[in-house]
């Protein structure tokens, strides 16, 4: 697949605070009725970190997702997105806080009555002070950037599956968020459209820093992450030279049954002797 | 359990009644919240004047057939009666308060329940389920705002002109029967019709209409956010609205009719 032209924008780096984490969860708990979903997960994510979370289907990864957002309250623990504690934030003051926080959902959860340059300029519609003309084109920047340009005029029906995967992500970075966070992005895609879409998340990782929380059923997503690099003068994915080691850091976190069995880098889970972890991974 | 099985769980009394009363104070927050929306920025002008063309504009049809035919209908039954002691020409008379103080209001608002809370239900239903609530929320837009709030200013403003519609349609179908059928003098009819009602009459005809229009977008939103489990919670989602919207109207109509009887009086 051709590589999408890249937009001339700086990255997001001057936006954010240099040492503090971007993500923190201490001892968070969340319940259903009687299944313990989280069990005092603690972790974080630092400033230009892509940490993916691996688990089982139920073991609570999107649900880590919406907690970060606000979305839902857990039971108890605390968390922290780019310095502010979301547990105890009003609604109002959490929309406040999203507007620096991109979301892919897992079925992209376009909305279906607008189209697709509604959809992507939905929160710079929303905002009500942007002028028209710069709504246009920073949709189109987007749009370039997931090479869905053609599309503006289209209603995510008329769109496939991985289309509308790309225009969310367009939708989930048209304002330079600090942090996004992914649901399954490749979830129920062909193995090349999947391919795509990690070389989008690849590239905003790379191009502009932006620190990210990625769910993923599919380990290879994550190996390909850990292994390739944007190159911009190239315009496209690479793999990293043998032994060398992605300028951002990639961190690897895995649940079971509500807790935190693994939280580390490519070169730690490879040597990780726990037995449900090779078997994970093999 | 063999496959094809059909289980039937039962819950007990005070789990029913937990859930009857948890669905009641989400309700009771949605409807506070749709209210202080009015108070509050962004107004959404542009989604309520849409939803009031789709609201008023889109029920209008039925409104002038449910209008025209209860009108027509009430002249003709009430006819059988009022001839046997040759007070025939109070046709109008019965009409015209028959429909204005009570029918109008309600077969609109019950026309209206139908039509529209089950698309409000389904419609935001749908967007539930595909987590298109949490991307709104996610994009830092409340969802109440945005969709809840011009809902509810659409239909209260809608149903209040489609009762009024709905009345004069019925006045219409009452005076179509009356001389085409019954042998009435047209005339007579209106000047009758108007001279019986009077301004109780007239005040507890569109007051009802405002209460059912509140009534019938807050249920259909409620529903509608409430959603829960695919296809079939929407299903479920949307036939409930309508139930609980039209149940919602007789009972509140019997209330505010008794209560407006205590303000203004009988006739």
């Amino acid at each position: 697949m051709p590589a999408p032209t890249l937009p001339l924008e700086t990255p997001a780096a001057d936006a954010r605070q240099p040492s503090a984490e971007a993500i923190r969860f201490e001892d968070v708990s969340l319940a259903f009725d009687d299944k313990q979903v989280l069990d005092r997960i603690s972790f974080r994510l630092a400033h230009g970190e892509t940490k993916a979370l691996f688990g089982v289907a139920g073991s609570g990864k999107s649900t880590i997702l919406k907690l970060t957002l606000g979305l839902m309250k857990p039971d108890s623990g605390r968390i922290y997105v780019l310095g502010q504690e979301v547990t105890q934030m009003s609604e109002k003051d959490l929309f406040t806080l999203r507007g620096r926080i991109g979301m892919v959902f897992q079925e992209s959860a376009l909305f279906d009555s607008f189209t697709v340059r509604e959809n992507v300029a939905f929160r710079l519609i929303e905002d009500g002070n942007i002028p028209e003309d710069e709504i246009e084109r920073r949709v189109r920047e987007a749009l370039s950037f997931v090479e869905l340009e053609h599309t503006v005029d289209m209603f995510p029906s008329e769109l496939s599956g991985g289309m509308r995967r790309r225009v969310a992500i367009a939708r989930a970075i048209i304002t330079q968020p600090e942090v996004i966070l992914y649901d399954s992005p490749t979830g129920g895609l062909d193995p090349v459209t999947s391919t795509t879409i990690v070389e989008l998340i690849v590239k905003q990782r790379d191009v502009y820093k932006t620190s990210s929380l990625l769910v993923t059923h599919r380990l290879q997503d994550a190996f390909i992450m850990a292994t390739h690099y944007f190159d911009r003068k190239a315009n496209k994915m690479l793999p990293l030279a043998s032994g060398a080691r992605c300028e951002v850091p990639i961190t690897f976190l895995i649940l079971r049954e509500g807790k935190v069995i693994f939280d580390g880098d490519l070169e730690e889970l490879a040597k990780s002797k726990d037995e449900y972890i090779r078997e994970y991974i093999s | 359990m063999a496959a094809g099985d059909f289980q039937v769980q039962l819950i007990s009394p005070a789990e029913f009644a937990k859930e009857k009363l948890l669905a009641l104070q989400e309700y009771a927050l949605l409807v506070g919240q749709s209210l202080a929306n009015l108070f509050r920025r962004p107004l959404y002008v542009t989604d309520m004047i849409q939803q009031a063309d789709l609201i008023g504009v889109g029920s209008l049809p039925i409104v002038i057939l449910t209008g025209g035919f209860t009108g027509a209908v009430l002249a003709l039954n009430s006819a059988s009666t009022l001839s046997r002691f040759g007070s025939l020409t109070l046709i109008a008379q019965l009409v015209s308060v028959g429909m204005v103080t009570e029918l109008g209001p309600v077969i609109t608002g019950l026309m209206v329940a139908g039509r529209n809370a089950s698309g409000m239900a389904s419609e935001l239903g749908s967007m539930t389920v595909t987590e298109q609530i949490d991307a709104m929320r996610a994009l830092g837009t409340d969802p109440t705002k945005k969709l809840v709030t011009p809902r509810v200013v659409a239909t209260v403003i809608m149903l209040f002109f489609l009762t009024i519609i709905s009345d004069l349609l019925g006045l219409v179908g009452g005076n179509m029967v009356s001389t085409l059928l019954l042998g009435l003098d047209s005339r007579q009819y209106w000047t009758s019709a108007w001279q019986s009602l009077v301004w109780r009459d007239v005040t507890t005809g569109l007051i009802k209409p405002v209460l059912f229009g509140f009534v019938i977008s807050t249920v259909g939103c409620y529903f509608g956010m409430s959603t829960r489990g695919g296809t079939q919670g929407v299903g479920r989602s949307t036939t409930q609205a309508v139930v609980v919207a039209s149940v919602l109207i007789l009972v509140v109509d019997f209330f505010v009719t008794k209560l407006l009887i205590a303000l203004l009086g009988y006739r």
